[in-house]
């Protein structure tokens, strides 16, 4: 029988949560990794049990563990990350060049193909890339060192490196999105990239339509639809049909558009997910309520999902790597709290339920369908 | 033999259960201790040291002898007790954070 497998990163720990198909009765396990802090936990797309974790704290830097039984077992693999040549400044919080110092991995994306290849997106903003299932790394340094790379600047959590899409139907298109640069395009495999931020328009920097310099949260694709992106933003919800090279807003009825996750169903391409967040200076949900908000209509039209949410004295973030939908008949949709919940909705969000309430703070989710 | 005692994250990461004793060649340093420590255990590669300079991790301090030698230069020779395997070199998480 078909199942799911949803991978949690967490503050102080990775955990995996099973269930079959119906999506109800939940086996946690965990924590994995104890006490360290777990950016991101993705499985291979060509060989599910094969697993990668991003893990570090402050005190003992990077590693990254793999597990070739579905997560069961855990080993260490390649941890340096070295960056290709003279490294250069970019812009430091103050306006002033700041060298680029790796701190951690903030995303792995396993290969489509190949089950030893995957990205990895860090911090200092840099991506990196594994041909042989995570021994060695090497930049793709085309990125770091664009004409725009000395004036690229963190975003309060760090200059990260937090999502990468792999086009579906061209493996040498890739899309990255960095706090606060923007969102990159490489159309030769990770040699070359422009920005591709037309359309976007950000307070608090000195253009509003500057080329760089914008602070998006995360962007999604679906697969049957590989010229059209959806992006959270600082501020604004946002769509391209032409891969990138222009962005349109589709906030629309939104009750706020700051937030930090963005998802597509699984199955209908024009069908998007977001969890509205009150503001950036105040990371919880608008008047303590918990909801997410789903668009059919690919923006604009969004209806509020709060069935099995908690609609008082909620104030929880939902961050950028902490949503996830799997590939079920009837898509299933996951995301993390801050406060420790995961939810699961095993009718595209109509209603949810928590599979754990008291998980360290959720730093990502991601979903594997098992057939 | 050289004596070297891990915070607890590093041995669950090296799956030791007690301090570790190493043969340390030539000059017994922190470095030198490190590079032993590294090639014994892999795993351990980059979590004492930051790998792109070689130098000791911020919130890691080094202990001998209830002397905290942090501050010394990582390729400075340790007290001879470290050498004799008297006394063992501490690798210490700093208290720091929640």
């Amino acid at each position: 029988m078909s199942g799911v497998r949803v991978l949690v990163g967490t503050r102080k720990g990775a955990f995996v949560l099973t269930a079959d198909g119906r999506r109800k009765d939940w086996t946690v396990n965990g924590p994995f990794f104890e006490g360290w802090e777990i950016y991101h936990v993705k499985g291979s797309p060509v060989e599910p049990n094969r697993i990668f974790a991003s893990q570090s704290t402050g005190w003992f830097g990077q590693l990254v563990q793999r597990s070739d039984d579905g997560g069961k077992t855990w080993e260490p693999v390649g941890n340096q990350f070295p960056y290709d040549g003279v490294t250069g400044t970019h812009q430091w919080y103050d306006g002033t060049p700041h060298p680029w110092e790796f701190a951690r991995v903030w995303h792995l994306e396993p290969s489509l193909s190949d089950p030893d290849t995957v990205l990895a997106g860090v911090e200092d903003a840099a991506l990196f890339k594994t041909t042989d299932g995570g021994a060695t790394w090497a930049e793709l340094s085309g990125l770091r060192t664009h004409t725009t790379g000395s004036s690229w600047q963190p975003g309060a959590g760090g200059m990260c490196l937090h999502t990468i899409i792999v086009s579906p139907t061209n493996p040498n298109r890739i899309w990255i999105a960095i706090s606060a640069a923007g969102v990159f395009r490489t159309d030769d495999a990770g040699a070359t990239w422009k920005p591709i931020n037309k359309g976007l328009l950000s307070e608090g920097i000195p253009s509003e339509a500057a080329e760089v310099g914008h602070c998006v949260h995360r962007i999604a694709l679906h697969p049957s639809r590989p010229d059209t992106l959806f992006m959270q933003k600082h501020w604004d919800v946002m769509r391209s049909d032409n891969a990138g090279d222009s962005w349109t807003e589709v906030s629309g009825n939104l009750p706020t558009d700051f937030g930090f996750t963005i998802d597509v169903h699984a199955h209908e391409p024009e069908t998007v997910y977001v969890v509205p967040i009150t503001s950036d200076s105040v990371h919880f949900p608008p008047e303590g309520q918990l909801r997410v908000y789903r668009s059919r209509t690919g923006g604009n039209e969004w209806e509020p999902l709060a069935k099995g949410l908690p609609q008082s004295n909620c104030y929880v973030d939902v961050l950028r790597d902490a949503m996830s939908v799997d590939s079920l008949d009837e898509c299933g949709v996951y995301f993390g709290t801050t406060g420790g919940q995961v939810y699961a909705s095993a009718d595209a969000g109509d209603s949810w339920t928590a599979i754990v309430h008291d998980l360290p703070a959720v730093l990502s989710v991601e979903v594997q369908t098992l057939a | 033999m050289t004596r070297v005692v891990l915070p607890a994250h590093l041995k669950t990461l090296a799956g030791v259960q007690r301090e570790v004793e190493l043969e340390v060649g030539g000059v017994v340093s922190a470095a030198s201790i490190i590079d032993a420590l590294e090639a014994r255990y892999p795993m351990l590669l980059g979590t004492i040291r930051n790998p792109a300079t070689g130098e000791r991790r911020p919130f890691i301090r080094f202990f001998v002898d209830e002397e905290d030698l942090s501050h010394e230069p990582i390729n400075a020779p340790l007290p001879d007790t470290v050498a004799r395997g008297a006394s063992p070199f501490f690798v210490i998480g700093a208290m720091a954070g929640g």
